[in-house]
């Protein structure tokens, strides 16, 4: 496959990840030279392969619902950008006319 | 002799007898620090104060009679992507720059637990993202036995230390050889263990289904204690393996006489450099004198280990740095008024060009139109490579093969492309896809005097067998007591020096 700067574009804002036009280009070139052994993949007879998520057997893990206590408010705000009383602070989420 | 040459397992009953205080061993540790590590910069940040507080509490509680832990007064160093309480943790991202996390990794806390000092945090490629530790964002680490080379990476600054006697023993992550290939490149022993067997609790996650943390060290006996005091079942890792440990330290017996030892074929590929090819013949034939019966094998499989670890590996990585959205902890971009520029914005400017080509990559092998041609795919592939362990597995007691197709390459050399540095990893990936676990202990060095790694790799769990065969190899050889002379690098006296 070769994947052009539009896919770079596209990806870039479903990823919310701002990149300038020329890492855009750049991008593009070295992915698409990355995807030549990627699409090597497509040669794998896998027909009746799983598709394997963990390396693990033990699949699913369920626990009691124990009451636990939680990281102290003070502490889970110590690195926030931003902040006001005890909330994370960033700037306007929606339109306002 | 010099104190922060010494292996932990020689240290730790010399502290224990009181024939040298815990404060001494830091302050050797710290000198050595202050002596080089401008030229190696193994370190981002050295604790120094807080470590020789530790030391002085621990020496005041052996001198009131109290009984030594298991790593009473141990110096090890951290990676940087492993958190730790009221210490700097950035990943050697600008990205988490000024990050403090407020509580310790699981495995910080049983160092801790065990009475082992943090001495510091080390380098790595930004978010584990590399194989050189030139990804970092903060500046490159350099190997101590050539500084123009690279000490290879993700945990570069990890393998560095240790070798260069900045520290006794250190914690590194893997995901696709980033603890095995800079123990390579350095000449030490890195091991990578099964899935699930040491908790991530505490590690910022890269592809959580092949992340693991595991022990750097410069001999198997410290390889083995070091993974007995992290290891076992932790509830915060969901996937943690809930079952009973052997004493690792206990396998080393060097015997393994009768042991069946495979090499699978795709190991000596085109690819694999004629020196590490020659080191590599010469270990078969040291195992098989030592007893064991080399066999060869095939895993035809391995061959698409990279492509599928590329694909899962950026895809895991998509999602798991979406958590890094300015908001909670990290770097805010300024000069937008709205969240969602906020965030792109700050991701635009905190990630380095690995992170954000990975990000991309991730995000388009998932998209709709991709998700079953390439990662569905890369998944599927990986149950035929977990599949072609198992098998191989039935017949052989442990695999053998060489670490990394080279020895260290010189720093810029492969920086410009990205294909070229990926290749690095092919020998060392295939056991994150399967979770199983590898080591690499130093098997040689080339005419230029460059290490040169062995990777053993055995079935899931059964570190056993690995220890073993590591410990027989590493007795029957002298390769783990060369030390890099690390005296040409600075016109001050090195640091450690005692007679013993």
């Amino acid at each position: 496959m070769s994947i052009t700067k539009e896919d770079v574009e596209r990806m870039s804002i479903l990823a919310r990840l701002e990149l300038s036009e020329d890492e855009q280009s750049l991008f593009a070139e070295q992915l698409s030279e990355i995807s030549r052994i990627i699409d090597s993949l497509a040669e794998v007879d896998t027909e009746d392969m799983d598709e394997m998520i963990f390396p693990s057997e033990l699949g699913n893990v369920f626990r009691e619902d124990t009451v636990l206590p939680s990281a102290d408010p003070e502490e889970a705000l110590s690195n926030a950008p931003d902040r006001e009383d005890r909330f994370f602070k960033v700037p306007r989420i929606l339109e306002v006319d | 002799m010099r104190l922060n040459e010494l292996k932990a397992h020689e240290l730790l009953p010399m502290i224990r007898r009181k024939e040298v205080s815990v404060e001494e061993v830091v302050a050797a540790i710290l000198h050595r620090i202050s002596a080089i590590d401008s030229k190696i910069r193994a370190y981002i940040t050295v604790a120094g104060e807080e470590a020789l507080k530790k030391a002085k509490e621990a020496d005041a509680r052996l001198a009131g009679g109290e009984p030594a832990r298991p790593l009473e007064g141990l110096p090890v160093a951290i990676k940087d992507n492993i958190c730790t309480q009221g210490l700097r943790t950035t990943a050697a991202s600008r990205f988490l720059e000024g990050f403090t996390p407020f509580y310790d990794a699981t495995v910080v806390e049983r160092l801790k637990d065990k009475g082992a000092i943090i001495i510091g945090k080390t380098n790595l490629d930004e978010f584990a993202m590399g194989s050189s530790t030139e990804n970092s964002a903060m500046f490159p680490t350099r190997n101590p036995w050539d500084l123009k080379r690279v000490p290879g990476g993700s945990s570069g600054g990890s393998a560095a230390s240790v070798i260069a006697g900045e520290a006794v023993c250190a914690l590194g992550s893997d995901t696709g050889g980033s603890i095995r290939q800079p123990a390579s490149f350095c000449g030490i022993v890195g091991l990578k263990p099964s899935y699930g067997l040491v908790s991530r609790y505490g590690l910022i996650g890269y592809a959580s289904s092949m992340d693991h943390i595991g022990p750097m060290t410069r001999d198997v006996r410290d390889c083995a204690l070091i993974l007995g005091a992290i290891a076992g079942y932790d509830s915060k890792d969901s996937q943690s393996y809930p079952g009973e440990l052997p004493d690792y330290t206990e396998c080393l017996v060097p015997d393994i006489k009768g042991m069946k030892v495979g090499v699978p074929k795709e190991y000596l590929d085109e690819g694999l450099s004629g020196t590490v090819r020659d080191a590599f013949m010469k270990a078969l034939d040291k195992l098989e004198e030592l007893g064991a019966k080399v066999v060869e094998v095939s895993m035809p499989s391995l061959k698409h280990s990279l492509a599928a670890y590329y694909v899962i590996s950026s895809a895991e990585a998509s999602s798991n740095l979406a958590r890094f959205d300015g908001v909670r902890y990290g770097y805010r971009a300024t000069g937008s008024d709205d969240s969602m520029t906020m965030m792109a914005m700050s991701r635009g400017e905190g990630f380095g060009p690995e992170v954000k080509r990975r990000i991309v990559l991730g995000t388009y092998v998932l998209s709709a139109e991709n998700y079953d041609k390439y990662f569905g795919e890369a998944l599927r592939v990986r149950s035929l490579v977990t599949r072609d362990f198992r098998e191989v597995f039935e017949v052989c007691d442990c695999l053998v093969g060489p670490t990394s197709p080279t020895v260290a390459f010189e720093a810029g050399e492969k920086t410009r492309d990205p294909l070229e540095m990926y290749l690095s990893d092919v020998y060392t990936v295939p056991p994150n896809l399967a979770g199983i676990p590898g080591v690499s202990i130093p098997c040689g060095f080339d005419e230029e005097g460059m290490p040169i790694g062995l990777q053993i790799m055995a079935r899931q769990y059964n570190e056993e067998a690995l220890l073993r065969a590591a410990y027989a190899f590493e007795q029957a050889t002298e390769f783990h007591k060369r030390n890099p002379e690390i005296e040409k690098y600075t016109k001050e006296p090195a640091g450690g020096e005692m007679s013993v």
